[in-house]
């Protein structure tokens, strides 16, 4: 099945680069399996799939950056085996991120050729013919850009053509670009699509990354689809449409992973109006009662994190209101939020959520230190039984509470910060990402506890990149789109594709094309 | 395509903040308004004989600053230098000591040579063991030292144990230049010239403007590390065997303290303690700032407890300077951005 048939008017050319049944596993984790690809000098190739569909990981098997276990990998014909990034780069291969990786202080010319500086005499660099070089390659890129100019204050867009333009400089010509339109705004996104038709015209190959999919549709010839870690189908663009790509994106079954809560609903516990924060949120309300798990879906970068936290008061908002039980919530004072009962379990559990050297006991008190205090001492009984109560509610598993909590699983982290949380008696709990990166039997153990939660009266909102875990979790999921709320599902017409739909804007923006 | 500039216009910037870019600008404002305010106050200040002895005292300073800066530039920090100053300063004396008849350059060789040596103790730990510099440096600061303590044994070297001819460099001068100042000058401006122009230099800036880059551009990070502190190792060692032949008279603790002036220095010169920002110029610039402020408030009578006060404003002012700057630099840029 995964035997790759290109079309007939691109078997002319030559394929610059195969990769065929390639596969990775992390540890117990099976990132891919069984994974072809095929690109061809002049083509556009969309790399499609979910967030957690093995995307990156292939990518950095191309780069060189992970080191593949099975499969084979020919660029111009021959089989190759990369052990470090600089020699995908001297194959050929140059990788785009979504964010890129330069020298902030050094000009936008040394960035380009550095450690490759034109030489004058005694071994100098030639300062003039470095940008001369420079120049010349933004110029055929298109590009206005001043070569002596410091990289640092540039735009991502910006970045993003350094970046190219080094690829240029080293000749690369499979050139792969991980979400590259996700930060641009959309003249930058035309001209970004302008130089990749030029490199295209010179017979590059360029693989794209990419969640919008009428991106693909305008500037791809051929698709690949992945899934779960495995190929799902590869073709001519010709060959697809927006139903088909969604459903081999998202075509999989609910598993019985999520226990659904059968609280009654109560009050309005989280109450949010017209909150906006220009160039990352807008008008965003939406209201989370007692005894309900609300989903907040949308793709990576959409802005769902950045209005957890704006409500959370970490980050600025400009507008808007939130109320918590009827009280109005100030913006930029954490302090006043949680002691008005909000908890927020942040997406980043090693570096936000938890102090990873500490015991576990203290991450579990951080959040109500100033309740287990005796006087100006801590009151260490007060302590012990706090941690105590707990993590044995929430059954983490552990040696000892003494011990740091680094040494926890990702689960059992997940149910430290909960518990740190939970010691605060929230009346309403952000959790983002709650189950990332955890393993599927301690995802499910999260999902009970959030439920119980969830049927005790908590009022839980929870973003997910995870489809089935909101489909599964939530009782309404709100979809959010580039920073804005594009639409509420509810549980009687959730489905993936559904949210998708919402999620890539496409329904919307099909009828505006129509 | 829209209009929005892809370059940032340097004219749309006011002439204030196109000047705080160039660090080194202001700061020779600054040198001058110092150097022509006291002098109007004090003609002497500006006497050939004054001029003379400012500019002794920065030299040695000045040679330190510029290993250091190479340090710094890659985002480390390398305190044990005055350390290294002291040890090179005193076992060169006892080089002279055992071996009297000893021809001079053997003993710049030798001040190069055992400097580079520690310097390659820091490089050890710092790129291959993983050592934060900071401890790293600090942990051997007290080593040097303490070896420095050792070797001495309460001891000291004295002019006459020296070779007259030695002696003889640190007050010899050509044109009415100070050899010291010369040699000095010498090296900062071949240094500048490799940090500036060559490949091999500018693997110092592009390390501390971001590693993880510097990795992907196929620079060796841990070799250009571990070269960086070994330069600034052996440029502390011949600053040593200068010490020795400017002041004549060492004892086990001579260059204490070294460190702190000489970091002090590269940092007002405008090299950034996050890295890959800064010129040797500027840290010269900077240390002759210091040691010009210092000699103003001598010449005015200021009590001498002013000078370290006034050091460490000028500190923190230099660094206050470069938050304001960097943040008004991101400001404009999300701007342009916007717009």
């Amino acid at each position: 099945m995964t035997d790759l048939q290109p079309t007939a008017a691109l078997q002319a050319t030559p394929s610059l680069l195969t990769l065929t049944h390639a596969s990775k596993s992390f540890g117990p984790v099976q990132a891919l399996s069984d994974v072809s690809i095929e690109l061809f000098a002049g083509e556009a190739h969309a790399l499609l799939g979910e967030n957690g569909a093995g995307k990156s990981t292939f990518v950095k098997i191309l780069a060189g950056v992970h080191r593949r276990d099975s499969g084979e990998l020919q660029v111009g014909g021959q089989d190759v085996n990369f052990h470090s990034p600089g020699e995908a780069t001297a194959a050929g291969i140059a990788i785009i991120y979504q964010e890129p990786t330069l020298f902030p202080d050094l000009s936008v010319a040394e960035n380009v050729l550095m450690g490759r500086q034109p030489l004058a005499g005694l071994g100098r660099i030639d300062r003039a013919s470095m940008r001369q070089q420079v120049a010349k390659i933004l110029s055929e890129l298109g590009v206005n850009l001043d070569p002596a100019r410091r990289v640092r204050g540039l735009s991502i867009a910006d970045q993003q053509l350094v970046e190219i333009a080094k690829a240029l400089s080293l000749n690369a010509n499979i050139l792969i670009m991980d979400e590259p339109t996700a930060a641009l705004t959309l003249s930058e996104t035309e001209r970004l699509f302008r130089v990749v038709r030029s490199l295209r015209a010179r017979g590059a190959a360029v693989l794209f990354i990419t969640h919008r999919l009428e991106e693909v549709f305008a500037e791809c010839q051929r698709v690949t689809i992945m899934r779960d870690g495995t190929w799902v189908s590869s073709g001519r663009v010709e060959e697809y449409d927006t139903d088909k790509v969604v459903r081999q994106m998202v075509g999989r079954d609910l598993g019985e992973l999520y226990p659904r809560s059968q609280a009654e609903l109560g009050e309005v516990a989280l109450s949010v109006r017209g909150l906006t924060q220009p160039g990352v949120f807008r008008d965003i309300s939406f209201e989370v009662r007692r005894g309900e798990i609300v989903g907040l879906a949308g793709l990576v970068g959409a802005g769902r994190s950045e209005v957890a936290r704006a409500i959370f008061g970490i980050d600025p908002r400009e507008t808007g209101e939130v109320r918590l039980g009827g009280h109005v919530l100030p913006p930029l004072s954490p302090q006043t939020t949680m002691a008005a009962g909000l908890g927020l379990v942040p997406e980043d559990r090693r570096q936000q959520g938890l102090v990873m050297d500490m015991s576990i006991e203290r991450n579990a008190n951080l959040a109500i230190l100033n309740r287990l205090r005796k006087g100006w001492l801590m009151d260490r009984k007060a302590e012990t039984d706090n941690a105590r109560e707990w993590t044995q509610k929430l059954r983490l598993k552990a040696h000892s509470l003494s011990d740091p909590a680094s040494s926890l699983s990702g689960g059992n982290q997940q149910k430290v910060v909960l518990a740190k949380w939970l010691a605060t008696s929230p009346s309403v709990l952000i959790v983002d990402e709650p189950t990332r990166g955890i393993d599927v039997g301690a995802k499910a153990e999260v999902h009970r506890t959030l439920s119980e939660l969830a049927a005790s009266g908590l009022a839980v909102l929870m973003i997910s990149s995870d489809l089935p875990e909101v489909l599964g979790m939530a009782g309404r999921i709100l979809v959010m789109r580039e920073g804005e709320l594009v639409g509420e599902v509810s549980r009687a017409q959730a489905s993936e594709e559904a949210v998708m739909y919402l999620a890539t804007g496409q329904h919307k923006r099909q009828e505006g094309a129509a | 395509m829209t209009g929005r500039a892809v370059s940032t216009p340097t004219t749309s910037q006011s002439w204030f903040s196109r000047l705080l870019r160039v660090r080194e600008v202001s700061l020779v404002a600054l040198l001058l308004i110092v150097t022509l305010g006291t002098a109007a106050i004090n003609p002497l200040f500006l006497s050939f004989g004054s001029l003379k002895d400012l500019f002794l005292n920065v030299a040695i300073i000045a040679l330190v600053v510029v290993g250091e800066t190479i340090v710094l530039l890659m985002k480390h920090v390398d305190l044990s230098i005055s350390s290294v100053v002291g040890l090179s300063a005193f076992l060169s004396g006892s080089l002279f000591v055992a071996f009297p008849g000893l021809p001079l350059p053997l003993v710049f060789v030798f001040g190069l040579l055992l400097g580079a040596v520690l310097g390659s103790v820091n490089g050890l730990l710092v790129a291959y063991g993983k050592v934060p510099a900071l401890v790293a440096t600090l942990g051997t600061l007290y080593v040097f030292r303490g070896i420095t303590y050792a070797v001495v044994h309460g001891g000291q070297i004295n002019a006459s144990n020296l070779p007259p001819a030695f002696l003889g460099f640190a007050t010899g001068s050509v044109l009415g230049i100070p050899n010291l100042v010369l040699l000095v000058l010498v090296v900062m401006l071949g240094f500048g010239f490799y940090l500036g122009s060559y490949r091999g230099g500018r693997e110092y800036y592009a390390l501390g403007s971001n590693s993880e880059a510097a990795v992907l551009a196929g620079i060796n990070v841990k070799r250009r590390t571990m070269i960086g502190f070994i330069l600034s190792g052996a440029i502390a060692g011949l600053a040593g065997v200068l010490y020795l032949a400017r002041f004549g008279t060492v004892d086990a603790t001579a260059g204490t303290g070294l460190e702190l002036q000489v970091i002090a220095a590269a940092v007002v010169g405008g090299v950034s303690i996050n890295g890959g920002v800064g010129t040797l110029f500027g840290a010269g610039v900077g240390a002759l700032l210091l040691g010009v402020m210092g000699s103003a408030l001598v010449t005015l009578r200021a009590p001498g407890f002013y000078q370290q006060a006034i050091q460490g404003a000028l500190l923190l002012a230099a660094i206050s300077f470069d938050m304001l700057a960097s943040r008004s630099a991101a400001r404009r840029a999300a701007k342009s951005r916007q717009s």
